[in-house]
């Protein structure tokens, strides 16, 4: 069969990002303009601004995209957008140009969803990898439990029922001092810390066990911050922060376990920016390993937003013959189901 | 020289082809309908009846705001990947500009209001005596009746017309503060057309007035909301 080039966009949040992706597992390029640092003095993502700044950055990062990939659009067989889930204005700048040179070039245009686009990172990752699998998609956005049992069929058995855990990270970040983005900084902290110096709560949902929820976690945080200033006590933050994490990793250990037994199994998969955590990453990859599952997590490059594993799946929807029309609009709250 | 004009800064957006400046074909899309589902497909509309192919074009002409922030981003990223992809430039036509343009034979001076919130509209005042746009005053976002005092001082007896979607949000205000002879336009010519972009863009093309795809973004006139209130708090 001849190979299958992918040329992919990815503008769901505040990465403009773009890449070049072979048969959906070989990486061509993979072009990540992060505007982080625009968002840093907000303490967190503005939509306005990183729409503004999508606009401002497409172009380059396509073309550079498509420049280290040693390509040009002609060499290229579709063109694959991030259409949802994610921030509608900055969806929209992918969606709009991703449509405009599918159009001009007479190229299938293909819409995927930002959720199995980090899933299939691990394609990437691990070429021998093939579904079934259980994954873990967790970021600042999303927190979904995903069976995956085959490259276009997703069952998702469980999801936050409130904050993301990335979010709940930026949140914790935050009080006790450490400013956005939370992820790495409240890991960071975390090493010198307790993780048994509180005892922060560990969620269980009575209707569907495998769905998270942070909030509670969150607030059981604060309220401990807040207690000890009005007593007058120092609180180490790094004891917070290593409570707070290793909350968060039995929550999703766990659910993990529990779903890896009762669907049976034999595969798990790490996906989006929580993935960077090592911390967590090492302890799902031992639970993984006693419980004889076989554990797969991406690099960081790949577990951030970016538009390579976009490329991956839109690969499997191209080979699928599943397009796109002009009319393809950006679904902020698109389903994954 | 052929020209694709983009215009999706309002509630319905539009899309033409020029040769110069005579208009092959104009499509218009329908009210109230994301354009992000519509334009393409006007796009699309424009080459099919027409036969011309995208790779004809010369010159991809974009309204270039202000307008609706999101509606300008459609148009803007829609027209950046076209000239992406067709290795052509951009001409950023400025919103107002080209709705001034609507009413070049009307020999009235041109009030393109689009309604802004907040009390506000974006504005111009346009002298349209030699055939294309002059700017008495540029564009801007200012309140509506402030706007009205600025006519009434300027042209106490002049003779003026009002389009956009901002004159009818302050028609009454119109009628009750303006003293100049007015009209308001009608029709087509009443709201951003994709038109008058192409022609005004052909005009500013001929001078050298083009723009590289890389390098188009909309001029917003309005700084996002949290910049705002960052401004405010830094005491500025």
């Amino acid at each position: 069969m001849e190979p299958v080039t992918i040329l992919a966009i990815e503008s769901s949040c505040d990465e403009t990002a773009a890449a070049v992706v072979r048969n959906g597992r070989e990486v061509l390029s993979n072009v990540i303009y992060s505007q982080i640092d625009l968002h840093t003095v907000y303490g967190g993502v503005v939509p306005e601004i990183a729409s503004r700044k999508h606009i401002e950055k497409i172009n380059q990062v396509v073309k550079k995209a498509l420049d280290d990939a040693g390509m040009t659009l002609d060499d290229v067989d579709g063109v694959a957008v991030t259409y949802g889930p994610g921030l509608v204005g900055a969806l929209l700048v992918g969606v709009s140009f991703a449509k405009a040179v599918a159009f001009a070039k007479n190229k299938p245009l293909i819409g995927v969803h930002h959720i199995k686009g980090h899933v299939c990172a691990n394609f990437i990752a691990y070429p021998e990898l093939e579904p079934p699998f259980l994954c873990l998609v967790a970021s600042g956005g999303h927190t979904h439990l995903v069976m995956v049992r085959g490259y276009l069929d997703y069952e998702i058995i469980g999801r936050t029922r409130d904050d993301a855990a990335g979010e709940a990270y930026d949140k914790i970040a935050r009080a006790i001092g450490l400013g956005y983005p939370g992820g790495p900084k409240v890991e960071k902290a975390a090493h010198s810390g307790n993780p048994d110096a509180f005892d922060f709560p560990r969620a269980k949902i009575d209707d569907n066990k495998y769905d998270f929820s942070f909030s509670g976690l969150k607030s059981a945080v604060l309220n401990t911050i807040n207690g000890a200033k009005m007593k007058n006590e120092e609180v180490n933050p790094a004891d917070i922060a290593a409570s707070f994490q290793a909350a968060v990793i039995d929550s999703m250990k766990e659910r993990v376990l529990m779903a890896a037994e009762e669907f049976g199994a034999k595969s798990f998969a790490m996906a989006g920016g929580v993935a960077s955590n090592q911390t967590i990453r090492k302890a799902l990859e031992a639970a993984c390993t006693e419980a004889g599952i076989s554990f797969h997590c991406p690099p960081p490059i790949l577990c951030t937003d970016n538009a390579a594993m976009i490329g991956a799946a839109g690969y499997y929807e191209y080979i699928n013959g599943r397009f796109d029309g002009l009319d393809l609009n950006a679904v902020p709250g698109l389903k994954l189901e | 020289m052929k020209i694709l004009a983009i215009e999706s800064s309002g509630s319905a957006a539009s899309a033409a082809i020029l040769e110069d400046e005579s208009i092959i074909i104009e499509k218009k899309g329908p009210f109230k309908i994301t354009h992000s589902e519509t334009l393409m497909p006007l796009i699309n509309e424009c080459f099919k009846e027409s036969g011309l192919e995208p790779s004809d074009m010369d010159l991809i002409a974009v309204s270039g705001g202000p307008g609706s922030f999101t509606g300008l981003r459609i148009g803007s990223a829609t027209a950046k990947g076209l000239g992406f992809a067709l290795g052509k430039d951009l001409v950023h036509v400025p919103t107002l500009d080209a709705m001034a343009m609507n009413c070049a034979g009307s020999g009235r001076i041109a009030v393109p209001m689009m309604d802004a919130r907040r009390g506000q509209v974006y504005t111009g005042i346009y002298d349209l005596e030699d055939g294309s746009p002059r700017a008495v005053l540029e564009g801007c976002a200012m309140d509506a009746g402030e706007l009205l005092d600025m006519i009434n001082t300027k042209y106490p007896s002049g003779k003026v017309i009002f389009l956009g979607d901002g004159a009818d949000a302050f028609k009454e205000l119109i009628i009750e503060r303006c003293k100049a002879d007015y009209i308001f336009a009608e029709g087509d010519d009443a709201y951003q057309r994709a038109s008058s972009v192409g022609l005004l863009g052909y005009r500013k093309a001929v001078n050298g007035g083009t723009v590289s795809a890389a390098d188009e973004a909309p001029v917003y006139l309005r700084p996002s909301q949290a910049e705002r209130v960052r401004a405010e708090q830094n005491g500025n």
